[in-house]
């Protein structure tokens, strides 16, 4: 739907800012899997403040805009807890592995051409696609 | 001040991902559903993010460094390793399964339900394990 591509525009130009303040302001690659993670293995550690405020706004935010302004956006979680369990540890450990996840790889690598961020996105895309191709058309459980 | 700036960027992440719908696991699952009812909005959400973000790359050619000092990221590494590829498959294989990866499970925490909470956590345990599952693929790879 058109109207969902310009709110997808919008809402990208928003998310490029904040990773424009965070690289220009603080001097970071704002990737959301790095920012937690570091702070949950420990190796993030020199620079835990940075990273809990980030990620206090990262959650704080849409739950005020939510919460105050009653805006909710029409969104659907599977409730199937297997599936969600098993697709978090695979989140979860697989962009530790690869250093990175959408915003890191994909908003932030492929914006400065880094190889590594281009690949990663190919790859990540790919396995998705493959995964919902497999998934809800072939087993048809998802 | 380092803080504010951070939460501030935090902040401006979450509502640009509120904004663009991807907190929504039926969009993310219909961009990557090529073969079903496909789905274009992320491409624009990734688009509009890479704009901005690639003009504050250009302006760190330009500065000697970030405004609250230190200094900006060093150039990407140039090896690919196994480690990206193994890990982007897994990471993708999930993001396929619920639709959901670090960045909009966070910022839909505060109004997803259980279910983004429970996915969540699991994905905090992934990043836990993580560390261990490198050296064991590592030992594997020197091995082959």
């Amino acid at each position: 739907m058109p109207i969902d591509w310009i709110y997808g525009l919008a809402g990208g130009l928003v998310i490029g800012l904040g990773g424009a303040v965070y690289l220009l302001a603080n001097g970071r690659i704002m990737g959301a899997s790095g920012i937690l993670g570091g702070l949950i293995d420990g190796s993030g550690r020199d620079s835990g403040g940075e990273r809990l405020a980030f990620l206090a706004g990262l959650v704080g935010v849409p739950a005020l805009i939510a919460l105050v302004f009653g805006l909710l956006p029409d969104t659907e979680v599977t409730g199937n807890a297997a599936l969600l369990i098993v697709a978090g540890l695979l989140v979860g450990a697989g962009t530790r592995l690869a250093n990175g996840c959408t915003s890191g790889h994909g908003v932030c690598g492929m914006s400065r051409l880094s190889l590594r961020g281009i690949v990663a996105t190919v790859f990540y895309i790919g396995a998705g696609g493959l995964t919902v191709l497999a998934f809800r058309h072939i087993l048809e459980v998802i | 001040m380092r803080m504010l700036f951070a939460a501030v960027a935090g902040g401006l992440f979450g509502a640009g991902l509120m904004l663009s719908g991807m907190t929504d696991p039926r969009k993310v699952q219909g961009w990557l559903d090529v073969f079903g009812a496909w789905d274009p909005t992320l491409a624009f959400v990734m688009g509009g993010a890479i704009m901005p973000m690639a003009l504050a790359w250009a302006m760190t050619r330009r500065r000697a460094g970030p405004l609250l000092g230190g200094a900006f990221p060093a150039p990407p590494e140039p090896r690919l390793g196994h480690n990206l590829v193994l890990g982007s498959v897994l990471f993708g294989m999930g993001w396929g399964l619920v639709g959901l990866c670090p960045g909009p499970a966070m910022a839909s925490l505060g109004y997803g339900g259980p279910s983004v909470w429970l996915f969540t956590l699991a994905m905090a345990a992934g990043m836990l394990a993580a560390p261990r599952l490198r050296v064991r693929i590592d030992t594997i790879a020197a091995g082959a």
